[in-house]
């Protein structure tokens, strides 16, 4: 048997979908209103999945009390009500896509030491999720 | 391979709390849920059977037949229950989400006969789960 341990969390931020080395009629073509020059913002959820042995004393791969304020100092109060694209350092050269911010939050989550990070999956609406997992080409980012 | 997954719920309380630790290593370890008197959560519990479909039936396991076993199995054990005290397999566990989707995935293997137990993901509440699959623990 193998356990995981699945924590959401939510931030709000806004980006705005524009890449530097295309020109503005690519960028609109690539990006459609996700390149509104303004940008726009949405209501972003973080599952994040940890595996591990069951401490048999807690009953616990992970103790909530130390995963929360792990995430909520690496994410949360990193990326809530923030512009991504002129807030985040990581952002000023990266298009802030959220696969891009799905890597960029599992490099903040992947050192917490009481469990092992096994999948970052971020929802940036209720239709678009994306996931990133510990597999050999996910190091490479991480 | 197929994947049919059904969904029950049921309520329960519990208390984290291990005799080994001191009362105020139990309070700061396990915090709110270390409340003598105990509190609960509605539980949504997802079942996911792996297996080809009968080519007579179109089906990897009738659903009638696994609702049986969630209700026998698991609501009749844990619906309205305390989970430290009236569910024999906790007793000598801390009740976490964890443990609880363990005891959950152990009483279904042996019950599953047609199609084979892929997964168990236990909700404590909409922004936590825990998730049992085959596999070794790493």
């Amino acid at each position: 048997m193998r356990v995981s341990l699945t924590r959401r969390y939510k931030f709000a931020a806004s980006h705005r979908l524009h890449a530097a080395s295309l020109s503005e009629e690519e960028n609109r073509r690539v990006y459609g209103k996700c390149n509104n020059p303004y940008g726009h913002g949405h209501n972003y959820e973080v599952l994040v999945t940890l595996t591990g042995p069951v401490d048999p004393a807690t009953g616990m791969i992970a103790n909530l009390g130390e995963l929360d304020p792990f995430v909520e100092r690496q994410v949360v109060d990193v990326f809530d009500h923030k512009n991504l694209n002129e807030e985040i350092p990581e952002f000023r050269d990266k298009v802030p896509t959220t696969e891009n911010l799905c890597a960029e939050v599992f490099r903040r989550l992947k050192n917490f030491k009481s469990a092992t990070l096994e999948r970052v999956r971020i929802e940036e609406t209720s239709k678009n999720g994306f996931e990133m997992t510990m597999e050999p080409s996910a190091k490479a980012w991480a | 391979m197929i994947r049919i997954t059904r969904r029950v719920e049921f309520s329960a309380s519990h208390i984290y709390h291990n005799p080994a630790f001191s009362a105020d290593e139990n309070r700061r370890i396990f915090g709110k849920c270390n409340n003598p008197h105990g509190h609960g959560h509605n539980y949504t519990l997802e079942v996911t059977i792996a297996g080809e479909p009968d080519p007579k039936t179109g089906m990897v396991l009738d659903l009638k037949e696994l609702k049986e076993i969630l209700q026998k199995e698991i609501v009749d054990r844990m619906d309205h229950r305390h989970l430290n005290y009236e569910v024999p397999e906790l007793a000598e566990k801390i009740p976490t989400c964890e443990n609880v989707a363990l005891v959950i995935w152990s009483l279904l293997k042996p019950k599953i006969t047609t199609g084979k137990l892929d997964r168990v993901r236990l909700y404590e509440s909409a922004d936590l789960y825990a998730e049992v699959t085959d596999g070794d623990c790493s």
